[in-house]
């Protein structure tokens, strides 16, 4: 194994940024550490790099405890938000900084630095200064310089926050393609769960500095281990019911009680993909009303409401949306195919912590 | 000739106007009737030989010479202190931060007086210095400290808001690539600082050359010694010697001009790596 975690902690003053983390990473991995800010996923990648120190735990890299490794020392490549670059040095001097305190050969520093140059697409930039390049050819620089002195690791803390859409989008394909033909051990921080499913071989889920979650992209979609998971990965719709004559009800819509006693609550979840829609009012239990349409390209987004005033989020495809011929304003009926439960009053189950099981619809509403 | 770029806002002319008239008032027509002075009222001959006598030649390197060391001094200590000042936190900091700007504010009559007591046999420095051979005052040494102490603030101001801009993520960066703390210091911070430094140096050192009220007090003054250039420009007034003391003035001027333009070339090849 690369990186192993074993119960790492940090706390700054009062403050417990990560708390109790322990994962491990395979070497060649393309890893996720995903959160929103403030979840302690650029303190666990700056214990990875040494620019932090844990306060407890070990940290492993290739087997050797490396709590007390000097940053000089852990052979890591960073590359940080805001690129870091050293602009009084040219492109060049850049990418070969790491060689040259490294004590390369000469020859062997200008052989590499013209091979990053050529793989990063900054063929002839090299006599230029940080300041006359894009911000795509900078992050480049940025990452070509980490990778220069061919380290262990490369490690990136929001790679892609800092330039446009368009090219974001180009980058994160470069990335998973530069990690293909590397095969360097990688692991970034992002905010963005679309990133982080896109991008990673596995998924590191964090919030207010604990673990939530580690898996597969499809994994943590498919089987988010808890509320937080379900919500922050894709888009949940959480209802809350009441119990009432041995079913859960919220305006018309009814579930089973799940166990939960007369009188109590349970919530549940559901997936917007996971709500049929039917132009024909009859085909399915419910009816709603089309409030909103929102185009995403292949996708669309609908708003349904329920004649109770309940709003519900639901999306299709456009082939499926053409065929249905509906449009904003429009009745529909439509049913939730599978849901959640996501916690029951009483549980000494918290939201975040309760075990999401899912329900299908064969399991009979 | 475009040298009017395309601006939203309007006044460039204005503007240009101004910036020309006001220098001229104030810097070019003094200095060029000064220059006119020299033409009209002696020959070339003349000019020489009144500007380059043994006293005004070892005023020069006096002036020249302790001007240049004490603006080397304080751009090491200078540097030193706007160090400390910007990147450490400890109480008393802002008042250590209010005392560099002293030596702005001190009429620099005061400063050469206080220089002079404090170095002077009797003084409190002074009497251990003087038995061991150290003549700090009414000695060329002690104009170099006079100039160093005028000059500090110079370097620590210019300095300070680039090193609070330094960012540390460029550190970090330089830490992770394998560089240790002195190697990050001399490749990636220094270079940083150069171009400030340099107009910090610049500064100081301008001002030192035109320096005349502490370093009078604490030179000693006698010719051929410990007698600085403007000094030597005012005794010749005394004597109403005009064309005396125009000579010389015209000299220190040429030297001063051209060694902010120097250093302003030098400035320019420093900061290449900026917009």
């Amino acid at each position: 194994m690369s990186i192993e975690l074993r119960q790492v902690s940090k706390q700054f003053g009062d403050v417990r940024a990560v708390e109790d983390v322990s994962f491990t990473v395979q070497e060649g991995e393309l890893v996720a550490l995903l959160g929103p800010s403030g979840g302690g996923k650029t303190t666990v990648l700056r214990m990875i790099a040494g620019l932090e120190t844990p306060t407890g735990g070990d940290l492993f890299i290739r087997g050797q405890r490396v709590n007390d490794v000097s940053v000089q020392q852990r052979n890591i490549g960073f590359v940080f938000q805001g690129y870091a670059l050293f602009k009084t040095m040219t492109v060049h001097e850049n990418i070969a900084f790491g060689l040259k305190i490294k004590k390369w050969k000469r020859a062997d520093i200008a052989a590499r630095v013209q091979e990053l140059l050529k793989l990063f697409g900054l063929d002839g930039l090299g006599s230029r200064y940080p300041h006359q390049l894009s911000g795509g050819q900078r992050q480049r620089v940025a990452i070509a310089r980490a990778l220069a002195p061919k380290p262990s690791v490369l490690l990136l803390d929001e790679p892609f926050g800092a330039v446009d859409a368009k090219i974001r989008q180009e980058l994160r394909e470069w990335l998973v393609r530069l990690h293909h033909d590397l095969n360097v051990t990688t692991i970034f921080v992002t905010h963005d769960q679309e990133e982080a499913l896109e991008v990673s071989n596995r998924i590191v889920i964090f919030s207010r500095g604990r673990l939530e979650q580690i898996g597969t992209p499809r994994e943590v979609y498919e089987k988010p281990s808890n509320e937080f998971v379900a919500r922050f990965i894709g888009v949940l719709n959480v209802l809350e019911l009441k119990v009432q004559d041995g079913q859960s009800r919220l305006g018309e819509l009814s579930f089973p009680a799940h166990g939960v006693p007369e009188g109590n609550t349970l919530r549940i979840g559901f997936r917007p993909y996971a709500v049929q829609i039917s132009a024909n009012l009859g085909e399915y239990r419910y009816r709603g009303t089309l409030k909103h349409i929102f185009f995403l390209g292949v996708l669309l987004r609908l708003e349904l409401e329920t004649p109770s005033g309940l709003t519900l989020r639901a999306r299709i495809i456009k082939e499926e949306f053409n065929r249905l011929g509906i449009s904003e304003g429009d009745e529909i009926s439509f049913q939730i195919r599978e849901y959640r439960v996501l916690s029951r009053e009483g549980d000494a189950l918290t939201q975040e912590t309760s075990v999401a099981q899912l329900v299908s619809l064969a399991e009979g509403i | 000739m475009a040298f009017k770029k395309p601006s939203p806002l309007p006044g460039f002319g204005l503007s240009l106007g101004y910036t020309v008239f006001y220098l001229s008032l104030i810097v070019l027509i003094p200095l060029g009737a000064l220059f006119l002075r020299v033409v009209t009222h002696m020959g070339w001959v003349e000019f020489w030989k009144l500007a380059t006598t043994h006293r005004a030649l070892m005023s020069y390197r006096l002036t020249f010479g302790a001007s240049l060391v004490a603006a080397l001094v304080n751009s090491v200590f200078g540097t030193l202190l706007a160090w400390v000042l910007t990147r450490y936190q400890f109480p008393g900091r802002r008042l250590l931060d209010a005392l560099v700007d002293f030596p702005f504010a001190l009429p620099t009559a005061v400063a050469g007086l206080t220089l002079a007591d404090l170095f002077s046999k009797n003084g409190w420095l002074g009497r251990f210095l003087v038995p061991a051979g150290i003549h700090v005052a009414y000695a060329s040494l002690g104009i170099i400290v006079a100039l160093t102490f005028i000059g500090i603030p110079f370097i620590v101001r210019t300095l300070q808001p680039v090193l609070e801009n330094l960012e540390r993520e460029v550190e970090e960066a330089a830490a992770t690539l394998g560089a240790g703390r002195l190697r990050t210091f001399c490749s990636v911070i220094v270079p940083t600082l150069f171009p400030a430094l340099l107009t910090g140096f610049a500064l100081s050192f301008a001002r030192a050359i035109g320096e005349y009220g502490s370093v009078v007090f604490i030179a000693g003054n006698k010719p051929n010694e410990s007698e600085i250039t403007p000094l030597l420009i005012f005794l010749r007034l005394e004597e109403y010697d005009y064309t005396g003391a125009m000579a010389i003035a015209v000299v220190m001027l040429l030297f001063s001009f051209t060694l902010l333009i120097g250093i302003n070339l030098l400035e320019r090849w420093a900061s290449r790596f900026q917009n």
